[in-house]
């Protein structure tokens, strides 16, 4: 075998590996644009979807983007849900492989703290000073 | 000939705003007002200069004028004109130098048409103007001159950007231009009266006119881009927490308090301080709005600008302005005097608490905005906020505050009882507890948010209406029915949402020809496929044939639509209005054997999303006619016995 043709058949092995193929015997996005049967499975699933961001996409959630990578997500998504996954564990699945860049619901941990916190804060902050003014109109009225 | 002849106006347009400014500034000091004389014909001319340089800009998108070079990006000569026209600003020079423009326009109607302001402030007001305009003009002379030519010339231009090719959209810029613009003249105001320590009830009035025209244009704009996302991006969603929309909604959030208060301060001589710290930070906001999307820090359809030098210019300007008027404000608040006492329980007391949340909201959008890009700018970490965060941060205090804007009206200035209030409240509290007893039994499970938002809406729908009880509607102040519409607006406005979000939907189906699928009451059967051409468009149009129950048949038709110049893919929803909702399809790629996706949906009073906005913009509108109507007529009342109407900030400021 020369090595040209060596080469090639090398490309060819790669590309009968390619995960298209590996993955399963179901086409691999037949979830990317079909409804669960199941209403209340499909509810969850479309949750979760519009929580998840795609990656390829500007601002979009996998929800709201032609992409084939968005695709490719939502049809993981359906199938985990189908499977008895809840959108918890999927959504962590999705954290520990992508990052927090995934989740357009900020996970509760130290990073971001300010973020959850600062509602409570701006309201005590708000409140205070307005304590303050009311008081100090009480006083001069 | 007509590139330069823009580009000289606005060369000396910027030389007006600096002598404008020298002169302002050193005109400032008493016994020297006389010089507002020179100042106000400075502002008209440079505003007529600007205006004749974007007018030059218009002329040369219409011509399709291939050797300036933002043409060619941005424009091609197979184009509607329309789009020629809307590819002015559809690009960042031309819509800087929009900006600018409504700058500068707005400062000549400042200095020609304002009668109210005394004139040490106006002088200042006008010399605010022009310190703010001064900027802008550095920035694009330097960093974004739309004038600059091109050679060799191309053949043909690049195009538009195919979404933006779309009525709701050329329209858009230009009114959220407006409103942000509105908002620097009530920061001018701001400035010019804590120079002159003039912040009174009588620069409340002067100031209040702008603010609400600079609030209506932004609701209006935000209303318009939210209608433009819905039916254009064809997925159905109307509000995507995009920090493009929230660079918008946080001047309107500013604009709605300032609204709010500077009405304390005009009838009550309250909140004095803080009205001016309000005008500061609505016009933050907007240049804060400003530098997301024309920095190009935002990764968006919007940012069409990616160019860290210009980004770091409006960084600039933010930072000395913002920073000077906060210097400012910290230097002179001392001398502000905190206005006349009130009682929590009275109109300015549910008028602070409407501030409060305002400001609440505000944060939290801004926080959700700006936090993930100080992450990734600190620690380089990559964090995403979306709608999950903002609905359940702003959502609560959206709805008290909604709840609580039901009640507002209906309390007495100065002092009122709650058991008077409650009384008032009867009503509209039976109301909501029908509404939520009947949205529980009929439609079981769906969401809390939706749930409170259905219960609360037609509750504050009546009491909006409640200051009109008893009334002889004819003889109701405009300014009355103004607040009545606004506030109704919002109610209604809430209703869409709460019931979109509850009741639609969803079938998504790859559809053989002939195939028949229902979503909501609609059943739907997919006659095949046709292609379509526009002027620089070709499309596959799905035929779709939608009956609902019984009802006459109905044909839509969903592109697919590809655009020749630049070579973009987009999809054109077609939507059925009914009174009740909207039916809205979508027409996605074939599957290679004969089976073509669609995306169907069913949004049961969707289009109250809009309507509502439109009222709350309507009731604006007639609030500021109510407003100028009865300026002019204390004008001729002054004029004809010249005794001063009760001003309760004069003595304090003698």
């Amino acid at each position: 075998m020369s090595r040209p043709d060596r080469l090639f058949m090398i490309a060819l092995a790669l590309a009968a590996a390619s995960p298209a193929l590996a993955d399963s015997l179901l086409p691999p996005t037949e979830y990317a644009n079909k409804q669960l049967a199941d209403p209340r499975q499909e509810a969850a699933a479309r949750e979760l979807m519009h929580e998840v961001r795609c990656l390829v996409c500007q601002g979009q959630s996998i929800a709201d983007s032609d992409a084939d990578m968005a695709g490719d997500m939502r049809n993981n998504i359906r199938r985990r849900i189908a499977a008895g996954e809840s959108p918890q564990q999927i959504r962590a699945w999705l954290i520990q492989r992508y990052g927090n860049w995934v989740t357009y619901d900020p996970p509760v941990e130290p990073l971001t703290w300010p973020l959850w916190f600062a509602p409570i804060v701006l309201l005590g902050a708000g409140l205070f000073l307005m304590r303050g003014q009311f008081k100090r109109r009480k006083k001069k009225a | 000939m007509i590139a330069e002849a823009g580009l000289a106006a606005l060369w000396l347009a910027a030389s007006l705003s600096l002598l404008q400014m020298f002169l302002g500034w050193a005109s400032v000091r008493p016994g020297q007002e006389a010089m507002l004389r020179f100042v106000r014909p400075l502002a008209v001319a440079q505003g007529a200069l600007a205006a004749f340089s974007f007018v030059m800009l218009l002329c040369l998108f219409l011509r399709t004028d291939l050797s300036v070079q933002l043409v060619v990006a941005n424009s091609h000569s197979a184009k509607p004109w329309i789009y020629k026209l809307a590819g002015a600003w559809g690009n960042h020079e031309g819509s800087m130098l929009l900006w600018v423009t409504v700058l500068a326009v707005a400062g000549a109607g400042v200095a020609l048409f304002e009668r109210k302001l005394r004139q040490d402030t106006h002088v200042a007001t006008l010399a605010a103007q022009a310190t703010i305009s001064l900027g802008f003009y550095g920035f694009l002379l330097f960093a974004s001159n739309p004038f600059t030519r091109i050679f060799p010339i191309p053949m043909d231009g690049n195009g538009l950007n195919p979404l933006l090719q779309d009525p709701g959209l050329a329209f858009h810029p230009p009114t959220l231009y407006f409103g942000y613009v509105g908002v620097s003249v009530a920061f001018s105001f701001a400035v010019g009266a804590l120079v002159t320590r003039d912040v009174g009830p009588a620069f409340a009035r002067a100031m209040r006119p702008w603010v609400l025209a600079a609030w209506i244009f932004l609701t209006l704009g935000i209303v318009a881009g939210s209608y433009w996302a819905y039916y254009e991006l064809g997925w159905g969603g109307w509000w995507f927490w995009d920090p493009v929309e929230n660079a918008s909604l946080m001047p309107w959030l500013a604009a709605t308090a300032l609204l709010h208060s500077v009405t304390v301060l005009a009838t009550r001589d309250g909140l004095r301080a803080w009205t001016v710290m309000l005008a500061v930070i609505a016009f933050s906001m907007s240049m804060i709005g400003t530098f997301l999307v024309r920095s190009g820090i935002l990764t968006s359809v919007h940012a069409f600008a990616v160019d860290p030098q210009r980004g770091a210019f409006i960084l600039m300007l933010l930072c000395v302005y913002i920073g000077g008027a906060l210097a400012l404000f910290g230097a002179r608040v001392g001398t502000v005097k905190e206005g006349a006492a009130f009682d929590p329980v009275s109109r300015e007391g549910m008028l602070v608490v409407n501030n409060l949340l305002l400001s609440i909201i505000l944060g939290i959008v801004m926080v959700g905005t700006l936090y993930p890009l100080g992450v990734e700018a600190v620690t380089g970490e990559k964090l995403s906020v979306g709608p999950p965060y903002f609905n359940k941060a702003a959502g609560p205090v959206a709805l008290v505050l909604v709840a609580l804007m039901g009640a507002g009206p209906l309390l007495r200035w100065r002092r009122d009882s709650a058991k008077a209030l409650a009384q008032r409240m009867a009503v509209p509290i039976l109301a909501a507890a029908v509404s939520l007893l009947l949205v529980v039994l009929l439609a079981p499970g769906i969401g809390l948010l939706p749930l409170l938002g259905l219960a609360l809406a037609p509750a504050v729908a009546v009491a909006s209406l409640a200051p009109l009880w008893g009334r002889n509607l004819r003889r109701t102040p405009l300014i009355t029915w103004g607040m009545v519409i606004a506030h109704l607006g919002i109610a209604v406005s809430m209703a869409g949402m709460a019931a979109e979000s509850a009741f639609t939907k969803e079938t998504l189906i790859a559809a053989r020809v002939g195939q028949q699928t229902s979503v909501g009451p609609w059943t739907i059967r997919f006659e095949g496929v046709e292609p379509v051409a526009g002027p620089n468009w070709t499309a596959i149009a799905a035929r779709l044939v939608v009956r609902r129950g019984d009802g006459r048949e109905l044909l839509l038709r969903p592109q697919a639509r590809m655009f020749s110049s630049p070579p973009t893919p987009t999809s054109e929803a077609a939507i059925l209005t009914r009174l009740d909702g909207q039916l809205y399809t979508v027409i996605g790629e074939p599957d290679g054997q004969g089976r073509w996706q669609l995306r169907l949906w069913w949004k049961p009073a969707v289009t109250l999303i809009w309507y509502g906005g439109g009222l709350v913009a309507f009731g604006g509108f007639l609030s500021l006619i109510g407003r100028l109507r009865r300026a002019r007529r204390t004008k001729r009342q002054d004029e004809a016995e010249p005794t001063p109407a009760f001003e309760p900030g004069r003595e304090a400021l003698a």
